[in-house]
């Protein structure tokens, strides 16, 4: 069911990944203010706004699971808050390490976009507590979708709000109008964005089908039982 | 503050490239072991059916 075309994903992912990397280190050039640490900004970023968007995609099944009430939507949704939350632990890590190297600090609480991911990447931390205390499988999957269309929606607002604020720390590399980022870069920073939305889609199909596969599991077993 | 030489800068990139990427091995490891164990159930469980 969800492993349908997993194999060709995984090689497009394993394809776009590698060509990403190599562009990084072979194509796109140092930049001029930064030198050769700009270079986490083609891992940090894309795996940043990959996981943005599954939260927010997490909130988009979360709509679907109680408009129709087919409890795949709620795994869905869960599958993808889980994966952004994987993401965002990279996102967190790669993101200190290019801070303690260009500001000589592993963590800036005066700049908004790493704090506001920061509450983000907390609020969702919230999400496993709260599916994992109900017992009770539809009431689980309801408040589950409840807190994953909330919390999906302030992901965007969250986003606007950072970017109306001012800072003259944290580089503004992307804009409306394209941004400071030559072509070579961006054109690097594009590939890395596919590789890493790639990687996204393929972790979440292997990881719905492994649940489905365990639930199935459970219910043969069940049935089982039931026969002896 | 200006750019850190090649060789500082190396270490930090190396890293966040290197954290990345075992991010993903143990996450597909995860995964992986998951899918070995639901497949030797399933196994166990068609064994119990044919006895």
């Amino acid at each position: 069911m969800y492993s349908k075309g997993l194999a060709p994903l995984a090689a497009a992912t394993v394809v776009t990944i590698t060509a990403a990397f190599a562009m990084v280190f072979f194509y796109a050039p140092n930049d001029a203010d930064q030198g050769f640490i700009q270079k986490i900004f083609y891992v940090h970023v894309p795996m940043a706004i990959v996981a943005l968007g599954g939260f927010v995609a997490g909130g988009v099944f979360a709509i679907r699971h109680l408009r129709s009430g087919d409890p795949s939507w709620d795994l869905r949704s869960y599958v993808a808050i889980h994966m952004s939350i994987i993401l965002g632990v990279g996102v967190l890590i790669t993101g200190a390490i290019w801070a303690k190297a260009s500001w000589g600090h592993w963590w800036v609480w005066d700049e908004p976009v790493l704090v506001s991911f920061l509450v983000v990447f907390l609020l969702y931390c919230v999400y496993y507590p709260l599916r994992f205390s109900i017992e009770d499988p539809g009431r689980q999957a309801r408040y589950s979708s409840v807190f994953a269309i909330t919390a999906g929606a302030f992901v965007p607002l969250n986003f606007a709000a950072v970017r109306m604020a001012e800072s003259f720390t944290h580089p503004r590399v992307l804009s409306q109008t394209g941004g400071s980022m030559p072509g070579d870069m961006r054109l690097t920073f594009l590939v890395a964005l596919l590789g890493m939305t790639l990687l996204f889609v393929t972790l979440w199909k292997l990881e719905l089908t492994a649940k489905h596969a365990s639930m199935q599991l459970k219910r043969m077993r069940n049935r089982a039982r039931v026969a002896a | 503050m200006p750019a850190l030489p090649l060789d500082e800068a190396g270490k930090y990139v190396a890293g966040a490239y290197v954290v990345f990427l075992a991010l993903i091995l143990i996450y597909v490891a995860i995964i992986g072991a998951k899918i070995a164990r639901i497949d030797r159930e399933i196994s166990e469980l068609a064994g119990e059916d044919e006895e």
